[in-house]
């Protein structure tokens, strides 16, 4: 990161991609970074909570208790039973963790002290994309056939025979790699960009408070701005793990219906 | 002046997702005025478009840092 002082003399350096590397922990290996840290801290925090919340569990629930089965609750009817239908019980332990875990590392961007969030590097996203890519394919095959399941992707029923010439290819296109493609780069570009926007306030702030009097009055905005954007990013990184879980479980309803 | 011209395509990019997400809650706002009670159908619909139609802008921006 760049110093308070270094930036005085040469004029504003915006915020870039530089910024998301990080040094490693120990030694050279780049393996253990900060974003490797805080998947590690994500699980640590997500299932401590809810193996507190559900320990002493009661038929009068204790505040904790009450906020981890409300979480659930919704994952559960709205995402499960809603969206997949009547087998959908057996989704909801997938469904949930995929959706603490990715509200967890991506929460991490705005709390004190950490302020990274991980999905921003593109490895991670990737990595949880290829559970639920895997999931829905293995429950379409395992459901229908293999031969039957790609037969439904490349012949839709119910369709004039020329339109097939178009619609063969956009389709397996769709199922083998749009849909991947945008799970994995929507997660990481909302958080990058994200990230990005409180780098700019953030470091435009530092930049004005070392320059002279006024604008050293001016950086106030800005870091007004930053805390205000920070609260703004709070409903984005909700609403990205809640869309990711969201398209997971229709991927998976969709791979369960009888026709596609 | 410099820059890169990749950040004005970027500029570029955002109108059709800008244009498409304000359509999409337009039409979330009048459903819901019209029927409150659809509300909870409404809403998740309403976000995975939003969603949708915002990823586009995003992998505009995604672009703008790679092709440097």
């Amino acid at each position: 990161m760049r110093g308070l002082l270094s930036q005085a003399n040469e004029g504003f350096v915006p915020p870039s991609s530089a910024d998301f590397d990080f040094a490693p922990i120990f030694g050279d290996s780049i393996l253990f970074t900060k974003p490797v840290l805080l998947v590690f801290l994500s699980v640590i925090v997500a299932g401590s909570f809810f193996t507190l919340s559900a320990r002493k569990a009661a038929i009068v629930p204790s505040k904790l208790q009450f906020a981890g089965e409300s979480v659930y609750t919704f994952i559960r009817n709205e995402l499960g039973r809603d969206v997949i239908g009547p087998e959908f019980m057996r989704f909801v332990p997938f469904l949930f963790s995929l959706f603490i875990f990715i509200l967890t590392n991506n929460i991490f961007g705005i709390v004190p002290l950490i302020q990274f969030p991980t999905m921003s590097h593109i490895g991670f996203p990737i990595g949880v994309t290829i559970f639920s890519y895997v999931t829905y394919h293995y429950v379409a095959i395992k459901k229908h056939g293999f031969s039957k399941y790609v037969k439904d992707i490349c012949f839709m029923p119910g369709i004039p025979k020329p339109v097939y010439l178009i619609l063969t290819p956009v389709e397996l296109l769709t199922y083998l790699v749009t849909r991947p493609l945008t799970l994995s780069m929507r997660l990481f570009a909302n958080m990058f960009a994200g990230h990005l926007l409180l780098l700019v306030f953030t470091l435009g702030g530092e930049y004005l408070f070392t320059s002279g009097l006024i604008l050293k009055f001016l950086s106030l905005f800005s870091f007004g701005f930053a805390i205000g954007l920070s609260f703004f990013e709070l409903g984005i990184q909700a609403l990205q793990a809640y869309i990711f879980t969201l398209l997971t479980a229709l991927y998976i309803a969709g791979a369960l219906a009888d026709e596609h | 002046m410099t820059g890169t011209l990749a950040i004005v395509g970027f500029g570029l990019s955002t109108i059709g997702p800008g244009t498409a997400t304000g359509l999409i809650f337009a039409a979330y706002i009048s459903g819901v005025a019209r029927q409150p009670e659809a509300r909870s159908i409404l809403q998740p619909i309403a976000f995975l478009g939003f969603a949708l139609a915002e990823a586009l802008a995003l992998f505009g921006l995604v672009l703008a840092f790679v092709l440097k």
